[in-house]
């Protein structure tokens, strides 16, 4: 399982850049997803969103989940192609696989790359 | 690519083929719908009796059901559905009749709805029932609306939150959505429960009410469900319960008593109707005091008292604060609700009962001899099914792997990935239909392929290697929603 140092973490699996603003889901969560089929952008650019608002529906041949938002702000940008390519959630999570930027957003008392590791170590046994 | 085993039937279609001889009129002649409302371009496929009869006869040689064999599809409860349910619902005054007939004309018909209404009542320990729903997940927002208008009849316009636990069906959600509640979901507990503490916390004077399976998709019974009832109670929500389990209950406990305030039934599941390809289901409602005003309109009720000498007469009623009509007619009439009528006129309390406990025998029978090869994660006697993990430690077989290959054993695979709180679960009901010997063969199947995992995966990983088809690639067939006709040019034989 990979969780980069820079990024902060949600118990509910998303990972927010606080240099960038960038969001996305986690290496843990594509994994346990399996193939991403299906991915949905629930806001838009200039939308203000809080911490644990739905910002996308995600499905795959296992399952589907909603993604929140890991971090409270205003949208500045969503990655618009996206949904024609769902795989890339699974194939990199953390770069192209980004889903919104939150412009100075803030992200509470998300957990840091160790307690997340710990955390998903915790769900597989 | 893929090689074609069968044709649709447009393309074995040729013009001029014909497979009817249209009889004798055995109507009064009447004029054409206006012209505007008829069209001729339907391209119908022309073929004759032979063609038509062996093209089917093919295609359900491809397919699996009861019928051939295993079926243990967690919470679907996949049980034999007695050839006589066939021969009842084929009866002539039963077939040949129309739901705008005069009630006069079709008093059997009426008859037999007001009985399975008593029935189910009588089953479930509810005040009265709806027929009506199509579905289970109908039956759910027939549930759901009705729990609303209820609290809109008082004035409580503040409630819009639905307490759903996280081992719940997904419909259940879904059906909540429909009204645009929004939906808070309940933990459960190390054993399997629902988790009491989150449960309190989130009751307030906001929340709408509860929907609760039980025994849930671990197929566990809430070893609390009276104290979750009551906390529900408590804040002023109703209890809301997903009937999609019942076999486990029949003749044991009724959740009428328990304090449900209302449940939807599955005839599909519980009383033997056919499931079919997607329907036609059947999801009568069941309501304790609180909701009977709300019920959808008509029910049947009896309209004029009989005596010794005279049958009463049954007609429709409306319910004082009815949601209104939720189909068209009267539920699914000869698919359903003949087919169930049967199945409980043949059984009879004790025999309702039987089939509960041989349900739950058979269920712990199979998780007793699967326990020490799977991890079972929620590890105590279990109801009407059980989950387990469909992994191994160090390995990278999923629980995909051993469905698929349990079709070259000449069984249908269990529930895939339900509940979502179980890794790789494979959810397993045997239901009560099944003898000894073939639980045996399952479970010797399931121990013989744990064993393949770990001295030849890829015999795993390639399953199904003996169907027609072998393993479906299901993440093109998502990606690429191409459903269009076949088009020679993209297949080519093997």
């Amino acid at each position: 399982m990979n969780a980069p140092s820079n990024l902060k973490y949600t118990k509910s699996d998303e990972w927010f850049d606080p240099a960038t603003g960038a969001a996305g889901i986690s290496d843990y969560a594509q994994g346990q997803l399996s193939d991403i089929v299906f991915v949905e952008l629930l806001v838009d650019e200039g939308e203000e969103v809080t911490i644990g608002k739905a910002i996308a529906s995600v499905e795959s041949v296992k399952a589907s989940a909603e993604i929140y938002a890991p971090a409270a702000g205003k949208v500045s940008a969503v990655n618009k192609g996206l949904s024609d390519k769902p795989e890339t959630l699974n194939s990199d999570p953390y770069g192209e696989g980004w889903m919104i930027k939150i412009a100075g957003g803030s992200a509470g008392d998300a957990m840091d790359s160790a307690a997340y590791e710990k955390y998903c170590e915790e769900r597989t046994h | 690519m893929a090689t074609i085993l069968e044709p649709t039937i447009f393309e074995l279609s040729s013009p001029g083929r014909r497979g009817v001889t249209m009889p004798a009129s055995d109507v009064p002649k009447a004029a054409l719908p206006p012209k505007n409302l008829l069209r001729s371009d339907l391209p119908l496929p022309e073929l004759a009796e032979v063609d038509v009869v062996r093209h089917y006869m093919k295609l359900s040689k491809f397919n699996y059901s009861v019928d051939d064999g295993f079926y243990p599809l967690g919470s679907c409860t996949m049980k034999y559905n007695p050839k006589i349910n066939e021969d009842t619902c084929r009866l002539p005054g039963y077939l040949f009749t129309h739901p705008l007939q005069p009630i006069e004309t079709v008093q059997g018909n009426l008859a037999l709805m007001f009985e399975m209404q008593e029935w189910l009542k009588e089953i479930s320990g509810f005040a009265d029932v709806t027929l009506q729903p199509a579905a289970g997940a109908h039956g759910e927002f027939t549930g759901v609306l009705m729990m609303a208008a209820y609290h809109k009849s008082r004035g409580d316009t503040k409630r819009t939150k639905m307490l759903i636990p996280d081992a719940a069906h997904g419909t259940n959600p879904a059906s909540v959505g429909m009204l645009g509640f929004s939906v808070i979901t309940i933990p459960s507990d190390s054993r399997g429960n629902v988790d009491l503490k989150a449960l309190e916390a989130a009751c307030d004077d906001t929340v709408v009410g509860m929907m609760l399976t039980n025994p849930n998709t671990l197929g566990m019974f809430d070893e609390n469900i009276e104290k979750v009832i009551e906390l529900v109670h408590k804040c002023g929500g109703l209890m809301y319960g997903d009937g999609a389990n019942l076999n486990a209950l029949l003749g044991i406990v009724r959740p009428g008593d328990l304090g449900f305030d209302v449940m939807h039934f599955n005839l599909h599941k519980t009383f033997s109707v056919p499931h079919g390809g997607g329907g036609p289901g059947s999801g009568p409602v069941g309501v304790g005091p609180v909701l009977v005003d709300f019920l959808p309109a008509p029910l049947v009720g009896i309209i004029e008292e009989g005596d010794e000498e005279m049958a009463p007469l049954y007609g429709f009623v409306t319910p004082k604060k009815t949601i209104g009509r939720m189909k068209a007619f009267h539920g699914h009439f000869g698919g359903g609700l003949v087919r169930a009528y049967t199945y409980i006129a043949m059984h009879g309390p004790d025999g309702l009962k039987d089939i509960s406990q041989y349900a739950v025998l058979n269920a712990n029978y199979l998780q007793a001899r699967l326990r020490s090869t799977y991890k079972i994660p929620y590890d105590r006697i279990c109801m009407h099914e059980f989950v387990m993990e469909g992994q191994f430690e160090g390995s990278d077989i999923r629980a995909l792997d051993i469905s698929k290959r349990l079709m070259d054993y000449n069984f249908h695979p269990p529930t895939n990935y339900f509940p979502l709180i179980v890794h790789e679960a494979l959810m397993i009901e045997p239901t009560e239909t099944e003898n000894k010997d073939t639980l045996d063969r399952f479970a010797d199947a399931l121990i013989k392929i744990a064993e393949e995992a770990k001295t030849q995966p890829e015999l795993l990983h390639n399953a199904p290697h003996i169907t027609p088809f072998g393993r479906m690639d299901e993440v093109k067939a998502a990606r690429e929603l191409v459903l269009c006709c076949w088009l020679p040019e993209n297949y080519v034989n093997e």
